[in-house]
């Protein structure tokens, strides 16, 4: 790998299992379940309000996991890079994945880089592993096989700013809007959630196709259905201006239909 | 303070009051038909045939313009887009209507360049970023969209942008009115486009009320909007005195936008176009006249003729007219849904089945 | 679908209007003497239309009469 990329892995990334620079990482981990997630991203624009591709790409595996009722231990990283792709770029996208992953306490562990030709990849492709430790008592949550009609949904914040301010950093559309992406490691949120009321029954993260979706993959082999009340849906206004301009009514998944069931 | 702050048009209190008032006035059995795509969704989001009495029945019109798009005009577009070193660009509705054999949707996945615009002068825009390539917006869209479409012809002509061009499947509403109350479809009433109308002004209606007695309620789209019209028509019914009204005064004068209307004159002419469902309309379409023929992609690209294949078992048509309801197509969201639609009334987010399928309603 | 923008910069036959928070630059080519302060109805990235302030005073004050009235009879939940 040359040099100048692996020296800003191991600078940034500082933690001294990844800098052994051995083929496989040994780790420890606690007896019990371990939670195993895999993530690729290919986010265009690399940088968008609130985040980039790689902060995204930190938070969106600890985030799989932390909705398992898992504590995330461990990250790897990997990297396809177009070449001619800026060396500040990358370093950017770098520092944000290493703050993210020191400010959570999950050390980047081990991770690899491809160089490959001009037109073979969009300017970088990431994708990050992550393994927790799944404590006996949340194995359920990730199924929610415990779910029960009289059950409440809750959101912990307003839906659709992360692909709203892609999508309109990628294409402006002529239009401007103080929206930016809540990309963010959620496991504080969540484990402190989890403290008060263990007993939750099934957490997803929403960030790709969107509430709608989780929804209606929930819902699709059960045996209950889901009552959404519009006007409790929390979206940014802003959000939901934009939405407006382009044509889309809000709570519409764009891929599935919502059934009532 | 901004005009539209705690948006006063949708006040419960106001609705409910409308309600009562309708109920307190509606004796006869009628039929009101809403002929825009905009009015059947606020209609729907909002509820609001649950606050009618059952004396009242709502009927959605060929008022959204991608469900009134002829599979011909599909076709063609598809064709357009299979050409070479060409960027279509379009209204994001139109990308997903199956067409006789594929649909742009498809044809994107298999490379052809197209791309979805908010408006026209993204289409502009492309056709200056990309001088080698020829660029192509596909124009839908009644009296509300079409000046755009114009003043994109217009542009281009004068500033001799070459490589833009227009295939033209805008349609203008008056003949389609008329063409409804022709075929003798029971409506007692109708709920005039407030867009359409903010361009054409008010007169194009007087004919349904002169002549054929309907009495039209231009109409805005808000909730207490459509129940003020519906109110205001039930009034006309009951005392038997048909007439246009205007409730939608704070956006359309009784003149419309003569701006516009100039613009529309100088550039297109009417035509005789073919309505998915309904069938050829004469005077119903606009294409570009003369002068400006060599911004018409059709005449530019030589599009041959095109022998279109209607989707068998849909209903799309006798929806358009109100003759059906979604719920009456065998098709409707078991075979025909949103994610897998068959027809142009499921594909656009403006049309009656869509509709229905998302609020259950229809 | 047409929403109401206002206006709060005109530069030629651009103007860039507010949707709420969010900013757009729209095509005010259709409309004569458009002015910061107007409200426009936008549609597919063009004015087409202005809003009659007066009128839509008007229309308010009606609504907040008739919602009075409903209040004053209320009948309950429909």
């Amino acid at each position: 790998m040359n040099s100048l990329i692996r020296d800003l892995f191991f600078r940034n990334f500082r933690n001294p299992v990844l800098t052994r620079a051995t083929d496989a990482a040994l780790l420890d981990m606690p007896p019990g379940k371990i939670a195993y997630t895999t993530d690729g991203f290919v986010v265009d624009p690399l940088f968008f309000p609130g985040g980039n591709i790689g902060k995204l790409a930190v938070c969106g595996t600890l985030n799989d996991l932390a909705v398992s009722g898992a504590e995330p231990r461990y990250l790897s990283a990997s990297f396809i890079l177009e070449e001619g792709l800026l060396l500040e770029e990358l370093e950017r996208i770098v520092i944000a994945m290493a703050e993210t992953a020191e400010e959570a306490g999950v050390p980047v562990v081990t991770g690899d880089t491809k160089v490959v030709p001009r037109g073979k990849a969009d300017k970088v492709f990431v994708t990050t592993s992550g393994i927790g430790w799944l404590p006996e008592k949340f194995k359920g949550i990730s199924e929610g096989k415990e779910i029960i009609p009289g059950d409440r949904i809750l959101v912990n914040g307003t839906l659709g700013d992360h692909g709203m301010a892609v999508l309109l950093h990628r294409e402006s559309f002529n239009m401007e809007a103080p929206i930016a992406s809540d990309c963010a490691n959620l496991y504080p949120l969540i484990r402190d959630v989890l403290s008060v009321c263990p007993e939750v029954r099934f957490m997803r993260d929403a960030t790709r196709g969107g509430m709608a979706t989780v929804l209606c993959e929930l819902a699709e082999r059960q045996s209950f259905g889901i009552e959404l009340n519009e006007t409790e849906i929390p979206v940014n206004p802003a959000v939901e201006k934009a939405c407006e301009l382009r044509g889309w009514i809000r709570c519409t998944s764009p891929t599935k239909e919502r059934r009532s069931s | 303070m901004d005009l539209f702050d705690d948006n006063p048009f949708r006040s419960q209190a106001a609705i409910r009051k409308r309600s009562a008032e309708i109920r307190d006035i509606s004796r006869r059995p009628v039929r009101l038909m809403e002929v825009c795509g905009g009015h059947t969704m606020a209609i729907h989001r909002f509820g609001l045939p649950s606050l009618l009495p059952p004396t009242i029945e709502l009927v959605s019109g060929p008022g959204c313009p991608v469900c009134v798009s002829s599979q011909e005009f599909l076709d063609r577009c598809i064709w357009l887009s299979r050409l070479p070193e060409v960027i279509i660009a379009t209204y994001g509705d139109l990308i997903r209507v199956p067409a006789s054999d594929s649909s742009l949707e498809v044809e994107r996945s298999l490379g052809a360049d197209i791309r979805i615009v908010y408006s026209v002068s993204e289409a502009l825009k492309l056709a200056r970023d990309h001088p080698r390539k020829e660029v192509i917006f596909l124009g839908i869209g009644f009296e509300t969209t079409a000046p755009a479409s114009a003043f994109a012809v217009r542009e281009a002509a004068r500033n001799k942008l070459m490589n833009f061009s227009l295939i033209s499947g805008h349609k203008i509403m008056p003949p389609a009115l008329k063409a409804l109350v022709d075929e003798e479809l029971r409506i007692d009433g109708f709920i005039a486009p407030g867009h359409v109308s903010s361009i054409t002004g008010i007169r194009i209606y007087d004919f349904l009320a002169e002549v054929y007695g309907k009495g039209v309620v231009v109409c805005g789209f808000e909730p207490l909007d459509l129940m003020e019209s519906i109110h205001a028509l039930i009034t006309q019914i009951e005392s038997g005195s048909p007439r246009v009204e205007n409730q939608y005064r704070r956006v359309v004068r009784t003149e419309g936008n003569l701006k516009a209307l100039n613009l529309l004159e100088e550039i297109f002419e009417p035509v005789d176009d073919l309505w998915r469902g309904i069938g050829m309309i004469p005077g119903s379409g606009l294409q570009l006249r003369k002068t400006y023929q060599s911004f018409d992609a059709g005449i530019r690209f030589g599009i041959p003729e095109i022998q279109a294949k209607e989707p068998a078992g849909c209903i799309c048509g006798a929806i358009l007219k109100g003759v059906k309801r979604p719920a009456d197509c065998p098709l409707f969201g078991e075979v025909c849904t949103p994610a897998n639609p068959v027809g142009a009334c499921m594909v656009s987010g403006e049309g009656s089945c869509a509709i229905a399928f998302k609020y259950n309603r229809i | 679908m047409g929403v109401p923008a206002k206006v709060i910069r005109v530069d030629n036959e651009t103007a860039t209007v507010l949707i709420g928070e969010v900013s757009y630059q729209a095509n005010v080519a259709l409309l004569d003497e458009v002015v910061p302060g107007d409200y426009i109805i936008l549609h597919a990235g063009f004015g087409i239309e202005k809003v009659d302030p007066l009128e839509a005073e008007e229309t308010i004050r009606l609504i907040k009469e008739m919602e009075r009235l409903g209040q004053e009879h209320d009948h309950g939940s429909l």
